[in-house]
């Protein structure tokens, strides 16, 4: 076991074992065997030079702006959307290592439950949010240290299952008869995204089923029970070959934007500050445009 | 041995239970089957009435086959047979009434015949009152009662009767007897019991079971008079001793004589089976002598109460004295004492062999 | 005789028992009491009376009531199997009907989607006859026949096996054939075994949730049943969440209340047998 491995482990908290379907356990179990993966690629080099010296990489100056130079210490928890577990951990291991007497705990699940947790008392250091609904709850409360900023943005495109039974090439083609579209409900951010497009294109779509999570509509999807289900970009992108992705361009209708901030009474803001820095700069987009983001 | 025609007949082996026998049934008559525990008589009665498969055999019951080895099986709501168990087994969730009517019913009578028909029996039982009561109100004899006209009730043409009345209090056994005796009369029935009272009183006929295989059989105050095995033996309170018949009376296997009364059908030089009753037996402490008069040294092995007497017992023969000469004698485990019979008080008569059963 | 254990015996409990029992006991109601502080209460009327509120909680009733009658159709001959007769495989058969209960109920969904999905076992030569299960309120009833059913088998089956044979024996004798033994006498006696075992499947039923969001989908007044609709509710409205969880703790004390009220008194009446 080397030191790396055991630092960044996205780690749910109780509360949202208890709170979360089961279905998400295997996301879970996805993050954490894709976490042990990542750890155990950078470790090595990272292990071998030991936390005392300088990393070779020489990352921290450029990403560190608002404490460049300090070596930053402490374990920063961060809670960010489900949507954004490829991107996060992998950018957590690039802080890690830029800052290695730093670790970084995630939790990842639906922005809603984790403004929920927040909400009860969970030591969040920073807030990562699919969309600013959820992220307005907390500013509202008085739960963010500062105002949130925005690092990405994200559409919704069409998943459909491998060779696309159904024969569907856009928006429209959801609406004909017979074809079996599974969407978010309303009350989910890709559910209010798939009504806001709905709106504005004017076409409507009669689900067969309103999904609590994007999760769930994959599902639906990649088992092939569905014709189509609306999703963002990057969560048919994470879908890899189980499903096939047709953008379309009514969904610019409906950019969502994922806002970061740091919590409020976070015992470590500066170093909340510098992984928010990592986010919204170079490395971050880089990352995130990697994954299917659009910029902020 | 039947008294008429047989009308339901047997002969069927249990194997895994060790169990093989063969009995006949003569109309109107009823059979008692006593043995001790573990015998296989309710294995017996489970067979006949279809709740136990036999390994083999065969029975008819008017004419009927109620089982052909491997060929013929009837299930028992076919075979118009009847079992009233040790326990009641009355349906708690039926009114009295309605458990009675549950043969009429069952047998494809409207509700209003079953209940009629229920009444009926219920009235042969003197329990009419309880009709509408659930047998959770009724005292152990009074669900027996029912349970007696709930089996009548089915008009079985056999009834077969376990130990019917083995669970219940001693003082209210003998008026169920009394109404077993009364309904059974006429009817052909095949009553276990382990009570000899039971045979005496209902029975035409006794059947004694021993390790599953029937070891003696006849009218029962004949089995009770002239007992051939020794549980019957016991059952009648006899002491039995089996030999060779003499002139004077009998010898045993181990050499002993005892002088008896011959029957008139003892031949001497013929096995043969000495009776005497344990209170014509007289104890004392040194021996005695004098005219027809059998003594034998005897260890006592048991002292128990008996009645308004003390029953010694010494091996296999036992001797009932008054409590005021127990007293003379103050007898005690291991003492060797005087049993004295006169040879008056005792019987010869012949042994049947395996083949005259 | 039998009626011994119900005085109050001298034999005392050691208090050790009674710490833990009472820890056992708040552990159970101290969350739901902290459930029922978070009520909303002035606008608790209007929340559960709302028209999604409404729509799932009768979908949630009615589907459980068609999957009780269905457990009851399938379980009755299930438990009758596995404790009266005698056949090879038994005990595994016994083993495998009791999967769904020790199975997450996400496993069941997926299960059933492999069978009666679109390109599942049977779903595929159902879809050839155009009928599609998936996204159905069929679909709902079935993922809660298939988590419920365990419940009805496990109580029926319990209640034959100590009622015995004997009742069954003794009515044959009296002329009672196989199917009139079963309805006059065999179910009449299990009947409180079987009655509980209905209303713990119904319980089951109505709070189903993990095999019915994998297998049919949450659609309101098709699919989405009262626990989807809290689920999806606690997204945005933490108030109608709260409040139609109280709603289904009601219900399930009601439901548990009943059952162990009947199971009770049925156990004291065939108590009563006998005794002189």
């Amino acid at each position: 076991m080397s030191p790396h491995s055991a630092r960044i482990r996205p780690r749910r908290l109780s509360r949202a074992f208890l709170h979360r379907r089961p279905t998400h356990l295997a996301g879970l179990t996805c993050g954490l065997l894709l976490c042990t993966v990542l750890a155990g690629c950078g470790s090595p080099g990272v292990g071998t030079t030991g936390t005392g010296s300088a990393p070779a990489t020489g990352a921290s100056p450029r990403t560190g702006s608002a404490s460049a130079g300090a070596d930053l210490s402490g374990t920063l928890t961060v809670f960010a959307a489900a949507s954004l577990k490829s991107t996060f951990t992998d950018l957590a291991t690039k802080f890690e290592s830029d800052h290695p007497s730093s670790r970084i705990r995630l939790s990842f699940a639906g922005s809603s439950d984790l403004v929920t947790q927040i909400s009860e008392g969970a030591p969040a250091d920073v807030f990562a949010s699919a969309d600013n609904a959820n992220m307005s709850k907390l500013e509202t409360a008085s739960l963010l240290a500062a105002a949130s900023a925005n690092f990405a943005s994200n559409v919704l495109t069409i998943a459909v299952p491998p060779g696309n039974p159904a024969g569907i090439g856009s928006f429209k083609d959801l609406g004909r008869s017979g074809v079996k579209v599974v969407v978010c409900a309303p009350q989910v951010p890709c559910g209010a995204a798939a009504a806001k497009v709905e709106q504005a294109t004017g076409s409507t779509v009669k689900p067969v089923s309103e999904e609590s999570s994007v999760t769930d509509v994959l599902g639906k999807v990649s088992s092939g029970e569905a014709d189509a289900g609306l999703v963002y970009v990057t969560d048919a992108r994470g879908a890899g070959s189980k499903v096939t992705a047709i953008d379309f361009p009514e969904a610019a209708k409906a950019v969502n934007t994922y806002p970061i901030a740091t919590v409020a009474g976070s015992p470590h803001k500066e170093l909340a500050a510098a992984f928010i820095a990592l986010v919204t700069g170079p490395v971050g987009q880089k990352v995130l445009l990697a994954a299917g983001f659009g910029k902020p | 041995m039947t008294t008429g025609p047989a009308v339901f007949s047997i002969d069927a082996a249990v194997a895994d239970r060790g169990i093989s026998v063969s009995l006949e049934l003569a109309d109107a008559e009823t059979v008692a089957v006593l043995g001790p525990n573990g015998a296989g008589k309710s294995t017996l009665l489970g067979v006949i009435a279809g709740l136990l498969r036999p390994s083999s055999g065969h029975a008819e019951l008017d004419g009927r086959v109620l089982f052909d080895a491997g060929t013929r099986w009837v299930p028992p709501h076919q075979r118009k047979i009847a079992l009233l168990a040790q326990e009641p087994l009355l349906f708690p969730h039926l009114t009295v009434l309605d458990n009675v009517a549950f043969g009429p019913r069952s047998a494809g009578a409207s509700r209003a015949d079953a209940r009629r028909a229920a009444r009926h029996w219920l009235g042969e039982v003197e329990a009419l009152e309880f009709a509408q009561r659930r047998p959770g109100q009724l005292s152990g004899g009074q669900a027996q009662r029912i349970a007696i006209a709930r089996a009548l009730a089915a008009e079985p043409d056999l009834l077969l009767l376990d130990e019917p009345m083995a669970a219940l209090d001693v003082t209210v056994a003998p008026m169920l007897r009394k109404l077993l005796k009364r309904v059974l009369a006429g009817r052909r029935a095949l009553i276990v019991t382990h009570d000899v009272v039971d045979a005496l009183v209902l029975a035409d006929r006794l059947v004694v079971l021993d390790a599953g295989r029937i070891v003696e059989e006849g009218p029962t105050r004949l089995v009770l008079e002239r007992p051939q095995s020794a549980f019957a033996a016991g059952l009648a309170g006899l002491n039995q001793i089996t030999g060779t018949v003499t002139e004077q009376g009998l010898v045993s296997a181990d050499g002993m004589s005892i002088s008896g009364v011959l029957d008139d059908a003892a031949v001497p030089g013929e096995p043969g089976v000495a009776v005497f009753r344990p209170a014509a037996v007289s104890v004392f402490p040194e021996p005695v002598h004098g005219s027809p008069r059998n003594v034998f040294a005897a260890t006592i092995t048991d002292l128990e109460p008996h009645g308004d007497q003390l029953r010694i017992r010494a091996g296999a023969l036992a001797a009932d004295v008054t409590l005021s000469a127990a007293a003379d004698l103050d007898p005690a485990h291991g003492a060797v004492v005087y049993f004295v019979i006169k040879a008056a008080a005792v019987v010869v008569y012949p042994a049947k062999t395996g083949e005259a059963l | 005789m039998r009626g011994a254990g119900r005085g109050h015996g001298t034999i005392t409990i050691p208090l050790w028992i009674w710490v833990f029992a009472a820890a056992g006991g708040f552990f159970i109601l101290l969350p739901l009491a902290a459930m029922v502080t978070r009520v909303n209460w002035p606008q608790f009327v209007p929340l559960v009376t709302s028209v999604p509120s409404l729509t799932a909680l009768g979908l949630s009733l009615r589907t459980s009531a068609v999957s009780t009658v269905l457990c009851l159709v399938l379980g009755v001959p299930l438990a009758m199997v596995l404790a009266r007769g005698q056949f090879p495989g038994q005990r595994l058969l016994r083993s495998l009907v009791l999967l769904p209960l020790v199975l997450p109920p996400v496993v069941g969904g997926i299960a059933l989607l492999y069978t009666f999905g679109r390109r599942g076992l049977l779903g595929s030569s159902l879809s050839v006859l155009g009928i599609q299960i998936t996204f159905s309120t069929t679909a709902v009833v079935l993922a809660q026949t298939f988590v419920a059913l365990p419940f009805l088998v496990l109580s029926l089956e319990g209640s034959l096996r100590s009622a015995g044979t004997r009742y069954e024996a003794a009515a044959a004798t009296l002329g009672a054939g196989p199917g009139t033994v079963l309805r006059r006498v065999t179910l009449p006696l299990v009947l409180p075994g079987l009655a509980s075992g209905a209303v713990l499947a119904f319980a089951r039923s109505l709070g189903e949730f993990g095999a019915t969001l994998t297998f049919a989908g949450s659609l309101e007044g098709v699919t989405r049943t009262l626990p989807l609709e809290i689920y999806l509710q606690r997204e945005t409205d933490p108030d109608t969440a709260v409040a139609l969880s109280l709603v289904l703790v009601l219900i399930a004390v009601v439901i548990v209340g009943l059952t162990f009220r009947r199971t009770t008194s049925g156990l004291l009446k065939s108590g009563r047998t006998r005794d002189a």
